[in-house]
């Protein structure tokens, strides 16, 4: 690891200034993802800036119709939150099925988010049920947040301060991890909201997480796996590596979704 | 360098620290704990487990900074000098849940922590899906299964936690 100048503000608008005023500093909560790249020297940040100790901005509460989860709020938390487990339990159940036990202690969502692992879980979370995230700034829409591999809408100076789910009807995710590795080699998020239906796919899309439209159209006229027959995913843009080729994790998108269907209508 | 103090062991310690020293790095160089080990350096295999205020953390992965203020706990903080050990090492001892031992200190910090949240009764299934991030390369999990769940129970007559 290359040397670094550490801070740890006690707010968020102090966090906000050491990073307009120390170029290519990154922020650090959990470190899971960032202290790992960095040992490998892939990133080498002059100066890190530590959200941990900020007050509050972990909290985990409905606002209305909506579940806001807190930007320091780690897996751990998130999946053994009873707030969480009443409101989107597909949401509890991905963030306990992340990592490890003492990585989830550690890992937070808004890291998860700001880093944007092509293999990550929340991405998929958020992007299928239409979730909100709020910076500093602003608001960003999950569809205008995502925009490619490890590439976020985020500038420089901003900073997730929570993440705003609006409930579902039901819910569910799926995972097919890769044996080696534990990432999701294809991850599918299936969310039956009031008004549509969203399914997101982690791990497979050469360009991080996605939509498959198609498959959302035939589920919002009937909510079952069955509508799904005869719908096939291209392999086009999906990734192929010595763990899968494209037209493998095509196929399990297709699996895994049906199971999610499933799972999210056992759940009633 | 950067100033820092915490609690390790339950005994207080303030150093100077490079930032960039890693929390596993703190505890074997600065403080000569040993016992808690470097294996794979990515936090995958858990041999540099330790618990971090009550909870399973890889210390590879953590940067001294980052522990500034908490409390720190190590294998060897377990049970005092020539104390009887604690009741989950004791088990790893009577279950033979070891080979070459490298993993062990991380396994049992691990099967501590799991114990901690999810309670003293624990099935071999449960055991093995929450030592998801432990690697054995002996490949010794059965017999290290079998000290996790002996160690549980004994964890809830015994006054170490």
């Amino acid at each position: 690891m290359y040397e670094f100048k550490y801070y740890r503000p006690g707010t968020v608008r102090q966090a906000a200034n050491l990073l307009v005023k120390n170029e290519d500093a990154k922020v650090i909560a959990g470190g899971h993802t960032l202290i790992p790249v960095m040992k490998q020297r892939l990133a080498s940040p002059p100066h890190l800036v530590d959200l941990s100790h900020i007050e509050r901005l972990n909290t985990i509460e409905m606002k209305g119709r909506s579940l806001v989860i807190g930007a320091t709020a780690k897996h751990a938390e998130v999946a053994t939150s009873a707030i969480v487990g009443e409101a989107i339990p597909a949401l509890a159940n991905l963030a306990g099925g992340i990592g490890d036990p003492a990585v989830r202690h550690k890992g937070t969502i808004g890291g998860s988010l700001a880093n944007n692992d092509p293999t990550a879980d929340y991405p998929a979370a958020v992007l299928a049920l239409g979730a909100t995230i709020v910076t500093n700034k602003r608001r960003l829409k999950a569809e205008e947040y995502f925009q490619g591999l490890f590439s976020t809408a985020l500038e420089a100076d901003e900073i997730i301060t929570k993440v705003m789910f609006p409930l579902p009807k039901k819910a569910a995710y799926v995972k097919f991890r890769n044996q080696a590795s534990r990432y999701a080699l294809v991850g599918v998020f299936v969310a039956r909201r009031p008004s549509d239906v969203r399914v997101a796919v982690t791990g497979a899309g050469s360009e991080g997480v996605f939509r498959v439209t198609a498959f959302e159209e035939a589920l919002k006229k009937r909510f079952a796996a069955k509508a799904l027959d005869g719908i096939e995913v291209p392999a086009e843009g999906l990734n192929s590596d010595i763990h899968g080729s494209a037209e493998y994790r095509a196929h399990l998108i297709g699996v895994l979704t049906r199971r999610a269907v499933d799972a999210a209508n056992a759940k009633e | 360098m950067a100033k820092i103090s915490l609690i390790v062991n339950g005994n207080p310690v303030t150093a100077n620290v490079d930032p960039r020293t890693l929390l596993v790095q703190f505890l074997r160089e600065n403080l000569r704990l040993t016992g808690t080990h470097v294996g794979c350096d990515t936090s995958q295999c858990g041999a540099c487990v330790v618990h971090v205020d009550g909870k399973a953390v890889k210390s590879c992965t953590t940067l001294a900074v980052m522990a500034d203020g908490h409390e720190v706990k190590t294998i060897e903080g377990l049970a005092a000098d020539g104390a009887p050990l604690h009741p989950m090492q004791e088990a790893f001892r009577e279950h033979h849940g070891l080979q070459c031992g490298f993993c062990t200190p991380g396994m049992i910090m691990t099967a501590i922590d799991i114990v901690h949240r999810k309670g003293n009764e624990l099935d071999d299934h449960t055991i093995r899906e929450e030592l998801e991030g432990n690697l054995c390369r002996c490949t010794g999990y059965q017999n290290i299964v079998a000290s996790i769940s002996a160690g549980a129970k004994a964890m809830a007559k015994s006054d170490l936690a």
